[in-house]
Formats: structure tokens, C-alpha cells, sequence
């Protein structure tokens, strides 16, 4: 699996333009990326849970999918797929159809972290040969920005709004690439857009190729619900994985690999500031909030090290 | 060539699906259903079968996946009971819009609250409107014959439904009758190769499947929906007919017991009708006309035939297993009166609630409802059309 830059970014799209997600939407440039990790000439069925994505790409009678695609529910990408995957042994099995299919489903925060975990841990345990793929924009932005549990702490959220009495969200966020790590998968990757791709195109095509199930979790920034310029997307990315909140890693067959360490951490700041849901964090009184906010970064950054034996 | 064997209504559909060989099942436990997808996982243990099954870990899951296989091509079926199709009711709703001809084999078992494991039709009726037909079975040979004719009936291509085979929980499905069951070879080749006109893993043309649909498109789905299901009750009808020939047992929309000249008539759904059928003959013995007319179909809803076979009559009990709470009565209360009405029928009906959570119907509360049947013909009007009957003082 010798990666090729100029060769991943020369295969054809396989989700077409003219979908109706929003310019500089994270989602997009995350569902592209990864369909790249797909061989030439292989075949795949696309799940999708109910958000964005879905709404903005299979709008009866267009669709912008060009492998076969399936629609759902919000909670259930998880078991549709497997149920798809599982129909592609049977027919194999029984002579029915020869050519190669991979599976893949895309499923936002809201869909995977919370209510479709459930759908997704089953999926995941059974060991379906599929992957499945967390774009992360922490809310549910599809329907107006309300906070989920990928939602980090502090953030200002429809439903965690700031006021007199809230800082925004109370609660830290969920750490879900760990949790389906351990359900003992063949492969969990956590990524973003970072530098040239190269981070996440790999591990598309090792979740895509590795036999059995594989969990992508790819931090895929939302330029309305965290308030920022879109052309500032990569920048963001860049800040969270040079600040350690979005570390970069991947867990194969139980074992757990940093794949990057900033050579000098920046600090939180850094990420938080360029984005207007943590606007007010950064007013005087509020300086404690971003303290304890490093404090986390810094513990859950020690826990990884850890995990991954350095 | 059929044989001769001794079993309980769980282990017939079971059989039943063991002759199909279905592609996929996916299944997960609830009592009284439990024992379906564990005879079949034991026909998968050994080799009498080489469907894949899946081990879900929850009913919306088990029709999620089903949904998922169904759509890639693949024969699918499952197995439920109450809050697990309550748990399903979202995804039910979605394997019929998306027009998948998937099987379910529902044991009917009353809905949570109180929870209680015992039959009703609460679970069944309240996914009545959920776009799927429904086939109710009195006996296990029924429950059999009906799951057998499931997928020629959803398959047929001005149909393309999903379909519940419904039978009652603990009193057939557990109760063990003589059955007379087809030759493995006999099935396969009535209920045929399943070969999707489109399909996931079509490698020919790739598919989409589940849209947004938008307030352009969204109606026009509902339609297309509703007349597959008013095309649905001819497939029942073409169906049982090929299937008579086979086993020489015959099927209709309803069965008329003893209704051609009868003065009182019962309708009812499920294993009741055989505890109706004794009183009707008893009934019949001392010169009293009862009748029977048990619902083999309810959706589609037979409403035409069902006010022609009742028009004689001078007065009817309609009995609902499952109450609406709607203040009026049950869901086939409802029904049935509504295709009296249309047929501009001035019979005297009243609508009984009877055997929630398992309560039993005995010979005696039949009798008991023939007698207030022929008080209301003699009155020339119903006072009370909405009663339950074996209700504890």
C-alpha cells in the first residue's frame, strides 16, 4: 500500500458536484477523501445516516452519489450497512454476483455519537467487513446547531447557549474512536484535513481494506455552527492537531500508534480563537475557562500517550 | 405430497422458513417470538439451510438490517413480538416506502403497559397503517400456510410489500396441533428465486435508495404506496389459488363459517375463531343461526366483501383484541363498521374488547355475546355499541 499523492488525487470523484451541502463544509471534503481510498474498479455501496450529508446529497429524483448509496434512518447507519454487507457474503456465497464491493457509511456526530451508538456498537462487535465514518463537526448542525456529545466543552450550542448563567456546554466531550477501539475491531482510525490529505487517505484505505470492521473518526469542521470564515478550514485543522485536541492515531488489531507529535504544542488558544463558538471564553473574567480547558486537552493527550505505549 | 407431523406454531414458521431458505435473517429475541429465530439458527448450525444470520443487537436493528439486505438484493425475513415491533415501528414505515418485500413473522403479544407477555393484537394494530399487509392465522397450520404464501403475495411485482404473517402468541405459537406440512422441494418451487428488478449490487447500475423527498415528490410516493396495497388484496386472492392446488387448502380473504344464513354473526381476528366456531355450532345444534366471519386479510382492509358476506345478518359483534383507547372502540371495530357504512348497511353492530394480555375467550363468552346479539335484533337497536367482554367484576 505504497501511497501515491498525485495518483489518490487523480481517481474520479465519486461524490459528483452540484450536491447541495454548504461551500466549505467539512463533511464533503471528508466523504470525497475517503472515497479515494477505494481501488480503481471496486465497487461500493455508500450507507449514511439521516443529517447534512444525506438531505443534501439524495435529493428525489438527483443523487450525487455515483456507487449505489442507502438511506436509512438517523440512529441506524450502523445495522443498515451491516445488513447490506451481510446480504453481498450471502449472494456471493450463492453464485448471485462476483464483482468486488466495499461498504462504507458516513454518519455525523449526532448519528454516531449518540443516537445511532448503539446500532454502531452492534455493527462493530458482529465484525462486518465495512467501515464506518464519523465526520465530527461536533453538533447536530442539520438541524440548527444543537450540542451533541462530540460536543467540546464550553462551546456555545442552540441548546448549550451562553448567557448570564452558562458558559456553554457544561460537559466534556465524548472520546468515541477509544470507545469503539475497544470493542477489539481490526481498525479504528482518528484523522482530519491535515497538510496534504496524506494522514487521511491512508487510512481510508487501510479502514476500507482491512478484513472486517474498521471506525474512521475524522474531526470535519462545520464553518456555520463553529463561526468561522470558510477558507480558514484547514487552518483550523492544522491548530487542532497542533494543539493536541484532535490527535492523530490509529489502533490495529488492539494496538495503538501516535501517528503525529507536535515537535512544541501550541497551546488551546490557539484552536479556540478562531472560532465564534468559543467566543466567550476569551473575554477577562473567563481566562479560568480556557485553563481548565488545556488542563483536558493536556489529560486526555497523556492518555493517549499512554495507550500508545510512549 | 404433503407429511404429517406434530408441532408448535413457532417451529411451523420456523420450518417454513427453513423450506424458503431465505438469504438473510436478521433477529433478535423477544419472548413469545424467541423460539423462531432459535430453530432457525439451529437449521443454520447445521447445514439445513445456508441463509447468513445476523445476531442483531435490537428489533430497530433487526429491520434496519433487513432494510439494508432486502434493498441489496437479498430474500430477507425476521421474527418479533410487541415492544419489539414497537421498537421497529420507525423502520417499518421505511421497508414499505422503499417498497422491500420483506417477511416478518410476527407472534401478536400485548404492548407494554402494564408489560405483559400474553396475546393481543395491540402490537400488530397499532402498526396497521405502517404500509405493510398483514395476514392473520387461527391455527398453527394456518400460521404456516400463510408465511409460506408471504413472499409470492409481496413479491409480485404490482405489489412489492412488506408482509407481516401474524400469529397468536402462547396459543399457537406454543400450542403443539397436528400439521400438515409440504415437501421441502414443493416450496422452493412455489415460492420461486427472488430476482429484484434493481438492486445495491447491481454492478450493471448503481442505486440509490432512501431519499429526501421534497413536498413535490413526497405525496406522490404515498400514492404509489397506497395502490400497491389496493393491488395487494388480487395477489392474495392469485396466490391462495395456486397455492390450493398444491396442498388442496383452501384460502380466501376471510373465512365464512356458517354465515350464509346466519341471523347473528361474530367477526373476529386469530386463534379465537376456533373457540368461536364451537359455540357457533352449538348455537346451531338448538336452532340459534350463528355465524363466524374470521379476518384472514386485514390490510389490505377487504371492506367490500366483508360488508357483502355480513349483509344479511340482523346483528353483529365485531371483536378487537386491542383496544384503540379512542374512546369509540377497536381498530376492527372501526374498520368494519366503516365498510358497513359504505355499503350503506343498516345491520345492528356492536364492538366487543376482548382478550387483552390473554385473557381467555371461552366457549361460554361466545354464547353469552350470540345472546346479547339476539336481545339487540329483537330491540331493533344497539344502546351500547362499545363493550368488553370477560372483564373481572
Amino acid at each position: 500500500m505504497g501511497y501515491n499523492f498525485k495518483e489518490t488525487m487523480n481517481k474520479p470523484e465519486r461524490l459528483a458536484g452540484g450536491h447541495r451541502m454548504c461551500a466549505g463544509c467539512g463533511g464533503t471534503i471528508a466523504a470525497r477523501n475517503v472515497l479515494r481510498g477505494l481501488h480503481e474498479g471496486d465497487h461500493a455501496v455508500i450507507g449514511n445516516a439521516t443529517g447534512c450529508m444525506e438531505v443534501s446529497t439524495f435529493m428525489y429524483p438527483y443523487t450525487a452519489w455515483e456507487d449505489s448509496y442507502i438511506h436509512n434512518a438517523f440512529e441506524n447507519a450502523g445495522a443498515t450497512l451491516s445488513g447490506v454487507e451481510t446480504a453481498y457474503r450471502v449472494l456471493k456465497k450463492r453464485g448471485k454476483i462476483d464483482d468486488t464491493y466495499k461498504f462504507i457509511t458516513f454518519g455525523g456526530d449526532g448519528g454516531t455519537y449518540d443516537i445511532g451508538l448503539q446500532s454502531l456498537s452492534g455493527a462493530m462487535e458482529r465484525n462486518h467487513d465495512m467501515v464506518y465514518v464519523c465526520y465530527d463537526n461536533g453538533a447536530y448542525m442539520n438541524t440548527g446547531i444543537q450540542r451533541s456529545s462530540a460536543t467540546p466543552m464550553y462551546a456555545n450550542t442552540t441548546t448549550t447557549p451562553v448567557g448570564s448563567e452558562s458558559n456553554g456546554k457544561p460537559q466534556n466531550r465524548k472520546d468515541l474512536a477509544a470507545i469503539i477501539a475497544e470493542h477489539d475491531v481490526p481498525y479504528v482510525g482518528q484523522t482530519t484535513f491535515w497538510k496534504n490529505f496524506k494522514d487521511l487517505h491512508v487510512k481510508a484505505e487501510k479502514a476500507i481494506y482491512t478484513k472486517g470492521a474498521a471506525f474512521l473518526n475524522i474531526m470535519a469542521p462545520c464553518p456555520r455552527g463553529w463561526q468561522y470564515p470558510t477558507s480558514d478550514i484547514l487552518e483550523i485543522c492544522r491548530l487542532g492537531v497542533e494543539t493536541n485536541y484532535w490527535p492523530l492515531f490509529e489502533v490495529e488489531e488492539g494496538k495503538w500508534t501516535l501517528n503525529y507529535e507536535p515537535k512544541k504544542k501550541l497551546p488551546i488558544e490557539d484552536f479556540l480563537k478562531k472560532q465564534g463558538r468559543f467566543k466567550h471564553l476569551f473575554k477577562k473574567e473567563n481566562e479560568y475557562l480556557i485553563e481548565e480547558f488545556q488542563k483536558e486537552v493536556d489529560r486526555r493527550w497523556d492518555a493517549l500517550v499512554y495507550r500508545c505505549g510512549r | 405430497m404433503g407429511k404429517r407431523d406434530r408441532l408448535s406454531g413457532n417451529e411451523a414458521v420456523a420450518v417454513a422458513m427453513r423450506q424458503i431458505n431465505p438469504d438473510v435473517m436478521p433477529a433478535f429475541p423477544i419472548t413469545p417470538s424467541t423460539e423462531i429465530p432459535q430453530y432457525f439458527s439451529s437449521f443454520v448450525a447445521n447445514g439445513q439451510v445456508d441463509t447468513e444470520f445476523i445476531p442483531v443487537e435490537s428489533e430497530h436493528s433487526a429491520m434496519s438490517a433487513a432494510i439494508g439486505a432486502e434493498a441489496a438484493g437479498a430474500r430477507t425475513l425476521t421474527a418479533t413480538s410487541s415492544c419489539g415491533l414497537a421498537l421497529m415501528w420507525e423502520e417499518l414505515y421505511v421497508a414499505a416506502s422503499n417498497r422491500l418485500p420483506i417477511a416478518l413473522a410476527l407472534v401478536n403479544r400485548a404492548l407494554s403497559g402494564p408489560i405483559n407477555i400474553n396475546c393481543d393484537h395491540s402490537d400488530s394494530m397499532g402498526a396497521r397503517d405502517a404500509g405493510w399487509i398483514q395476514i392473520y392465522a387461527e391455527n398453527n397450520q394456518e400460521a404456516y400456510d400463510n408465511f409460506i404464501q408471504a413472499y409470492p403475495i409481496a413479491e409480485n411485482p404490482d405489489v412489492r410489500l412488506p408482509i407481516m404473517i401474524c400469529q397468536d402468541g402462547f396459543i399457537t405459537s406454543h400450542g403443539v396441533e397436528n400439521i400438515e406440512l409440504m415437501e421441502d422441494e414443493q416450496v422452493r418451487a412455489f415460492v420461486g428465486d427472488y430476482a429484484p428488478e434493481h438492486f445495491l449490487l447491481n454492478s450493471k447500475e448503481s442505486m440509490a435508495v432512501g431519499p429526501y423527498a421534497t413536498t413535490h415528490y413526497y405525496m406522490e410516493a404515498k400514492k404509489q404506496h397506497a395502490q400497491a396495497m389496493v393491488n395487494a388484496k388480487q395477489a392474495v386472492l392469485d396466490v391462495a389459488k395456486e397455492f390450493e392446488k398444491v396442498t388442496g387448502r383452501s384460502y380466501g380473504l376471510f373465512e365464512a363459517y356458517r354465515l350464509e344464513d346466519a341471523d347473528y354473526a361474530m367477526v373476529l381476528i386469530g386463534s379465537a375463531a376456533g373457540t368461536a366456531k364451537d359455540a357457533v355450532d352449538e348455537l346451531r345444534d338448538k336452532g340459534v343461526k350463528a355465524g363466524l366471519l374470521k379476518i384472514r386479510l386485514f390490510r389490505p382492509f377487504p371492506a367490500q366483501e366483508i360488508a357483502n358476506a355480513l349483509a344479511h345478518v340482523k346483528a353483529m359483534a365485531i371483536m378487537d383484541r386491542a383496544e384503540s383507547l379512542s374512546s369509540q372502540g377497536g381498530p376492527l371495530g372501526s374498520e368494519v363498521m366503516a365498510a358497513l357504512y359504505r355499503a350503506r348497511s343498516q345491520a345492528l353492530a356492536v364492538n366487543y374488547i376482548y382478550g387483552l394480555g390473554g385473557r381467555d375467550m371461552r366457549v361460554e363468552h361466545a354464547e353469552g355475546v350470540f345472546e346479547q346479539l339476539r336481545q339487540i335484533a329483537d330491540a331493533g337497536e344497539v344502546t351500547d355499541a362499545y363493550r368488553y367482554l370477560g372483564l373481572r367484576e
